[in-house]
């Protein structure tokens, strides 16, 4: 070490006194606007800080507490430190485990088709035509209207004489009989994915229009020149430029699809026989309707850690490799 | 630079301090609820309901410009849907109001939390229905203008089409008879299905329009001794032979696993022939028939026709600091004439028989007079213990599930299990 011929970084004795060289000499004379700059900075953080503290990271801290308590919503019982008891009756409930599977089917199958049609959809409507603005709207018109709304709607579509069943009716010349697409264990968890990826596919679709729109035009004009055709040129100009866009658009679908509620809350609450329960579901049904906070509060925990998983998976598959 | 540093500074604080202002509304610091021992709030689900609220606001301006006010009362209104989640809020807060409406079946459930105080009120309720006047372990914490009814409805002209005798109050419809009738009905041709139970309905309408059967079949949801176990009573021989019952009028065409949206409406457009819903349908579907309306008490399963008792009823709240004054209003709005101009407004079943002389249809001979027969002869209270609004949404689950295709003893023993592992973990809910 000591023959080393050419220290690259200075030994780090040396390196720590010269930062307290450097240091109050910088205090003493600052960077033009430095102070202003870190002021408006933490100023501008300030109100989206509380916010997040209060409506966010309390709640969450609480939450994990409650979990381990047996603290009710309506109770004059003082609570009480029980352990991991919620965490225990929560893995021996068959609901549960049924709720993890509806999930996790229901992520496996939104996951892959939405992120594909979304794609499909901002490819249809990445060029330059008249008119592209009315079909971005129509493309985009479910997202902004509320979940509610669109549940109640697709409620009536799905009923046994509703509008999907008059037309499979009608252009089948009869053959076909739909089924009671909400009320048919077998049908009810497919019936609600469609809805939820006819549903949010336009808000992808405006994500992945955005990566496309900063690919740069020029590779394209050298992949044509080049004579490229259209599928090489989505294969080897397209698909690597989305691969940021790419990891965005997976983690928000998954995310989304872990915490699936509005539609089951509105079209099925759970049933028929717990094929469309949720977790997310279980744990409003069990806070507020069964007033039981700290079963709820375990149930929350689970998905936290649930969804923390998740994320961190695709974060490490989809990383920057070099 | 610095002007517009200025501006950056001075909207940030801005956001923030209005940040905290909200943040300060959660600490009781809400003007609704302030209230000085001259004016109490007084607050009702019935903001959706016009003619009720008006019928309410009524008479609390007659109480406050009578000579006899003890304090101004200022109502509240809320809508049904977020009405409890308010009334558990403000109570976690300690902002409750004094006076507070209460669907009848949770007035154990608050009485056990602490949020109500027994009344003592200078009316006499000894003449009120019995459903109207909520008690739990000895006292009365809430009371009510009046009731409904669960009945079967149909039109003569198909029961006679059908060759079915028109079921009365001295002589009810039996089980076999029921199962005639629907045979009967069914075999008309009218109808995809014969019988609409509304079984698309969710939340409370389960318990309290099936657990009525239950209890005909001689089960229960809970074992009334003293309130510790369903095991036995939701899950015994009779409860799954309810469940079978009641699973098979699926299985035979008799109704759909899930009806309309709106079942009365469906009734009225010939979609069904019997109707099983509550009084309040009954104005509306003799409006559409006239005379060839049929008002029926429902099925005897074997222990007489069951019916749920208990709506929404008055309670005032144990953090109250004018008790006396509140009291003193519930007592003057249980008048007779009082109840009798809420109750034409909601179309309930008024509690007293003073009140029902009052309102034509409900007066003896009138056309609504049935119901308060029904209520009087037939209403069981839904389990007057605090677990009521778990074990309501555990056999509201049962019910689903069955009628879904679950098998009976399976449902039934899950809810029994999940029943009794609550009131264990909440030291049997005693006061």
């Amino acid at each position: 070490m000591t023959l080393s011929p050419l220290p690259t970084r200075p030994p780090e004795a040396v390196a720590a006194a010269a930062k307290q060289n450097t240091g109050p000499a910088r205090r003493r004379r600052p960077r033009p606007g430095f102070i202003r700059e870190q002021l408006s900075g933490w100023g501008m953080i300030t109100p989206a800080a509380v916010l997040l503290l209060l409506f966010v990271f309390l709640p969450a801290i609480l939450g994990f507490g409650l979990a381990f308590t047996n603290a009710r919503l309506v109770s004059p019982r003082p609570v009480e430190f029980v352990g991991t008891d919620n965490f225990a009756r929560l893995f021996t409930d068959p609901t549960f485990w049924r709720a993890l599977l509806n999930v996790t089917y229901f992520a496996v199958v939104v996951v892959p088709v939405q992120s594909a049609l979304a794609l499909a959809m901002a490819l249809l409507i990445n060029k330059k035509f008249r008119g592209v603005n009315f079909f971005r709207t129509i493309y985009f018109l479910p997202v902004v209207t509320s979940m509610v709304v669109v549940s109640l709607l697709w409620m009536f579509m799905y009923r046994r004489e509703g509008l999907i069943n008059e037309l499979l009716s009608t252009f089948s010349f009869g053959l076909i009989q739909g089924a009671d697409w909400l009320n048919d264990p077998a049908t009810a968890m497919p019936a609600i994915i469609a809805l939820s990826i006819w549903q949010a596919a336009g808000f992808h679709m405006i994500i992945w229009l955005a990566g496309l729109q900063s690919i740069s035009g020029e590779l394209y004009e050298a992949a044509q020149l080049d004579g490229a055709s259209r599928w090489h040129q989505f294969r080897y100009v397209t698909w690597p430029g989305l691969k940021h866009t790419r990891s965005l658009v997976l983690v928000t679908i998954t995310i989304q699809a872990l915490g699936l509620f509005d539609q089951v809350s509105v079209m099925t609450q759970g049933g028929p026989l717990d094929s469309t329960t949720t977790i997310i579901y279980e744990a409003v049904r069990s806070g507020f309707k069964q007033q039981e906070t700290s079963y709820a509060s375990a149930i929350s925990l689970v998905f936290f850690v649930l969804v923390l998983l998740v994320s961190a998976v695709q974060r490490y598959l989809t990383r920057e490799k070099d | 630079m610095s002007t517009k540093f200025t501006k950056i500074l001075a909207t940030s604080i801005a956001a923030a301090a209005l940040t905290a202002t909200l943040a300060g509304c959660g600490k009781g610091s809400s003007s609704s609820t302030t209230e000085g021992p001259k004016e109490i709030t007084m607050w009702t689900h019935a903001a959706g309901n016009p003619a009720e609220l008006a019928a309410t606001q009524s008479i609390v301006d007659s109480y406050n410009k009578s000579s006899g006010a003890k304090a101004q009362i200022k109502v509240q209104a809320f809508p049904q849907e977020s009405y409890n989640d308010s009334v558990v809020g403000a109570a976690s807060a300690g902002n409750l109001p004094c006076i507070v409406d209460i669907d009848g079946p949770n007035v154990p459930n608050w009485a056990w939390a602490q949020y109500l105080t027994p009344l003592k009120l200078s009316a006499d309720l000894s003449k009120n229905l019995p459903s109207t006047v909520a008690k739990w372990q000895g006292e009365t914490y809430a009371v009510g203008y009046g009731d409904v009814a669960l009945s079967m409805f149909a039109r003569k002209s198909d029961l006679a089409a059908a060759g079915v005798r028109v079921a009365t109050i001295e002589k009810p419809w039996t089980k076999d008879e029921f199962q005639d009738a629907l045979t009967k009905l069914k075999a008309l041709g009218k109808w995809d299905y014969p019988l609409d139970m509304g079984t698309a309905g969710t939340g409370e309408w389960l318990p309290y329009a099936y657990s009525p059967f239950l209890q005909s079949f001689g089960g229960d949801l809970i074992d009334r001794k003293d309130y510790q176990s369903a095991d036995g009573s939701l899950n015994g021989d009779k409860a799954v032979e309810w469940a079978k019952w009641f699973r098979g009028l699926a299985d035979q065409g008799f109704m759909a696993t899930k009806s309309g949206k709106d079942s009365t409406q469906d009734f009225l457009n010939n979609k069904s022939g019997l109707l099983y819903t509550g009084s309040w349908a009954g104005d509306k579907t003799r409006e559409a028939l006239g005379d060839d309306l049929a008002v029926m008490p429902t099925v005897d399963l074997g222990k007489g026709p069951k019916i749920g008792g208990a709506s929404w009823q008055w309670g005032v709240t144990s953090g109250c600091n004018n008790t006396d004054a509140a009291m003193d209003y519930l007592s003057y709005s249980l008048k007779p004439e009082n109840v009798a101009s809420v109750i034409k407004a909601t179309g309930g079943i008024p509690a007293t028989d003073e009140a029902a002389a009052l309102i034509p249809a409900f007066a003896e001979g009138g056309a609504n007079r049935v119901f308060m027969e029904f209520s009087r002869n037939y209403a069981v209270m839904r389990p007057e213990t605090p677990a009521y609004p778990f074990i309501a949404t555990e056999f509201g689950k049962a019910t689903q599930d069955i009628l879904a295709g679950a098998d009976p003893q399976g449902a039934l023993d899950k809810a029994t299990k999940a029943i009794d592992a609550n009131i264990k973990s909440n030291g049997g809910y005693q006061k």
